[in-house]
């Protein structure tokens, strides 16, 4: 039975992951209530701030995926309120939630990312689309991975083989976001790796492999119970899976993270792994990645979430 | 040492796929997938989005306290019928006020010939179960509506669509639509018409083109089924005389009280030659034993007591108000390049967009920017409509109407600025069937 009184899950927002985040929350509710704790759920809504101050909670779960959940401005309100909460505090989470960004501080640390260009919408209206499309193919070669610079849940991202898709890619892309990262897309197999910090510094969890039907995963394929085949812990010679699970150490250290976060790999075809994101607000639902790791590391859902919560309210 | 493909792997038993039922279900469980446009429609149930997408009726206009005190009485009265299991074809008493109702469209028709139904969603579907074989043809308008295309999918129908313009469906386009069924050995089992202020085109089936429609599907041997949830909706003049009118023994006829009283209450009929009535009944048995009595003795009281004309008539006038407020909209907000349907009655209006935009594409830089709407391409089963929207006017409050689609054309020209550069042929279209919530629909 937990010291803990009562907390609260934050989930919904007005992010396009909402309705994900809503069941990452229900799932971490009720995980957290099978483990004696008080939990209520709430939405990031006019009332929130006036609740918080009427009854502070001990501590904040954020299953806020996308958009403030991740950008680090709900975290920027809690320490506002003085509310513990797990997860990276605002300023990491500004850097983390940019792939860019994020890209550029792991690779000075060392980390291979592939390489790739981030332009904004604006760029290819005022110098030409075409002429700006064309040397980026010619510069980062095919295929492409076209994603927007910040989000989540595969949104506007897709793969594109041939120099024709590309102009697609881009107008997808820019319905989510109004930045986009151009990476040279490496062929490999999908890994990802969570991280979690108990109180003795960041642990990776058994490297989680990702296999989608199609190809693919997109929306459906990761929301959608049965499209995807998932191999927890992934099939990875030793030395292999040491060194995914190193990259998302480093990456949770490099970008000054704390309590969770969820960094995705790809492995190339020699076992190399390269950085593609990482995720402050891990998804926690019944598809999610960080509870199917928990679980190959015979590690109890409920109690990972209530003692991450306990942590964050020692912190005070 | 690896090899090119290793990717440095070890072998290892069976993966996961979280879903231990994965290779046993049904092929027409294959389209239920998790999509990006449901995803989207969570965010826009939020109130800081105007939504335009929404097809509920505005039941807060209903006199609430009415009908509160009726369900009191009746459950005070005759709580134990009202609790208690009824027939399959539904209560006697609130068949023949169907029929009454239904006079008013000029449809003539006795208590007996009418199933009563969870909707006329499921008047819908006990038909479709009762006539479509996999791989059979259902004739419908396109676009048409989202959630008889569900059904259609559910029994694996092939749905092959008739071009509508803005008197309704084309007759021309639906004899040579029959014709080339035939052609190719196809058997056409029904079309499905909404005739009034159809959802989503907003259109309604002239009067003459009544009549041919009828002449050409009885010379060919095919059932129209009538589905006239919004017939009691329009804002001008009489309500049109309904195609059951004029043919008794070559329609089914669908009717729902969901948007001349409540959707809550799931009350909805057949009207149908005895031999299909019969199987309805069956039908209906099977599916849920009977229909909640509860539910339709709450209705029968309320049609009893209640000045439910004048009720029909208030909320002509507030729909009215609303269609108004978005049709002196959209000129002002639209950009150049945006038609749009005018309906007469009814909640909805379609809008096609300029050339080169995909609305699949934009609704979620439209949720960003708080309105949203539903993509064209929900209400064809054959991937057309991705240059289309449905805008619906019933819910939200006139300003609040003025300005979504204020919200809406801002959005749109932002999107005319991304196709112009990248170029037109550069917009998305992303192929399949999204079936949005019942709230939408």
């Amino acid at each position: 039975m937990s010291d803990l009184g009562h907390v609260l899950v934050l989930a919904g927002g007005l992010s396009y992951e909402r309705e994900v985040s809503l069941r990452s929350g229900r799932r971490v509710a009720e995980v957290l209530r099978s483990k004696g704790v008080e939990v209520e759920m709430r939405d990031t809504d006019a009332t929130l701030v006036p609740s918080i101050l009427a009854d502070p909670p001990d501590a904040v779960f954020v299953t806020l995926h996308g958009g403030s959940g991740e950008d680090g401005a709900i975290r920027s309100v809690l320490e506002l309120l003085s509310v513990p909460y797990v997860g990276a505090g605002p300023d990491a989470c500004r850097v983390a939630y940019d792939k860019p960004t994020a890209k550029a501080v792991v690779r000075s640390w060392g980390l291979r990312t592939p390489d790739s260009v981030t332009l904004p919408k604006e760029t290819f209206h005022d110098l030409g689309a075409s002429a700006v499309l064309e040397r980026i193919v010619e510069r980062l070669g095919l295929p492409l991975f076209v994603k927007p610079s910040r989000g989540g849940s595969a949104l506007g991202a897709s793969i594109v083989r041939k120099a024709e898709e590309l102009p697609a890619a881009m107008v997808g892309c820019f319905a989510y976001g109004d930045t986009a990262l151009i990476e040279k897309y490496v062929e490999g197999v999908e890994v990802a790796v969570s991280v979690v910090d108990l109180g003795d510094g960041p642990v990776a969890l058994p490297p989680v492999e990702i296999v989608p039907d199609g190809g693919v995963y997109d929306y459906a394929a990761r929301y959608t119970a049965g499209h995807t085949e998932f191999f927890a812990p992934a099939r990875l010679r030793p030395e292999v899976a040491e060194s995914c699970l190193a990259m998302a150490v480093a990456a949770h250290e490099a970008l000054g993270l704390r309590d969770i976060s969820r960094t995705d790999i790809i492995v190339d075809h020699d076992g190399n792994p390269h950085f593609l994101e990482v995720n402050v607000a891990p998804g926690m639902t019944e598809t999610s990645l960080l509870p199917m790791a928990a679980e190959a590391a015979d590690r109890d859902l409920g109690t990972l979430c209530t003692r991450l919560l306990e942590i964050a309210a020692a912190r005070g | 040492m690896t090899t090119e493909q290793d990717h440095g792997r070890t072998t290892a038993a069976h993966g996961s796929r979280i879903d231990a039922y994965v290779d046993r279900y049904a092929a027409r469980a294959a389209g239920m997938v998790a999509s990006e446009v449901r995803a989207l429609f969570a965010v826009a149930s939020r109130p800081e989005v105007v939504s335009l997408a929404g097809g509920m009726p505005y039941v807060t206009a209903l006199p609430l306290d009415a009908v509160g005190e009726l369900v009191a009485e009746l459950v005070a009265n005759r709580g134990p019928v009202a609790l208690q299991y009824g027939s399959g074809q539904g209560d006697p008493l609130l068949r023949e006020q169907i029929c009454e109702v239904m006079r008013l469209e000029g449809i003539e028709a006795g208590p007996d010939d009418v199933v009563v139904t969870v909707g006329s969603q499921q008047a819908l579907d006990l038909v479709t179960r009762i006539f479509i074989d996999p791989g059979d043809v259902v004739l419908a308008e396109g676009p048409s509506y989202v959630g008889a295309l569900g059904t259609f999918a559910a029994y694996q129908a092939k749905v092959v669509h008739v071009a509508m313009d803005d008197d309704g469906l084309i007759p021309e386009a639906l004899a040579e639509a029959i014709d080339a069924c035939a052609r190719a050995g196809q058997r056409v089992k029904f079309l499905y018409t909404i005739p009034n202020f159809q959802n989503p085109a907003g259109v309604t089936l002239t009067a003459e083109r009544r009549t041919r429609v009828l002449e050409i599907c009885r010379r060919a041997g095919v059932l129209v089924v009538e589905d006239n949830p919004y017939g009691l909706l329009g804002f001008d003049g009489e309500p049109m005389r309904a195609l059951r009118a004029e043919d008794p023994d070559g329609v089914v006829y669908l009717g729902s009280f969901s948007k001349t009283l409540a959707p809550g209450f799931r009350v909805g009929w057949a009207l149908a030659p005895h031999a299909i009535r019969d199987k309805l009944i069956l039908a209906m048995e099977s599916a849920v034993l009977s229909h909640s009595t509860f539910a339709q003795l709450a209705v029968g009281r309320y049609l009893e007591t209640q000045p439910w004309r004048e009720q029909i008539k208030a909320f002509r006038e507030l729909y009215r108000e609303r269609r108004d407020a978005m049709l002196d909209a959209l000129p002002k907000y639209m950009p150049e390049g945006c038609t749009w349907t005018k309906p007469g009655g009814g909640f909805f209006v379609w809008m096609t967009l300029p050339e080169g935009l995909d609305s699949k594409a934009i609704l979620p830089r439209a949720v960003a920017a708080r309105v949203a709407f539903v993509p064209g391409t929900g209400f064809y089963a054959d991937g057309q409509g991705s240059r289309q929207m449905r805008l619906s006017y019933c819910y939200p409050e006139p300003d609040r109407i003025r300005e979504g689609v204020r919200r809406l054309g801002a959005v749109i020209e932002q999107e005319l600025e991304v196709r112009d550069t990248f170029g037109a042929g550069a917009g998305r279209h992303r192929p399949g069937i999204d079936t949005p919530g019942p709230d939408l629909a």
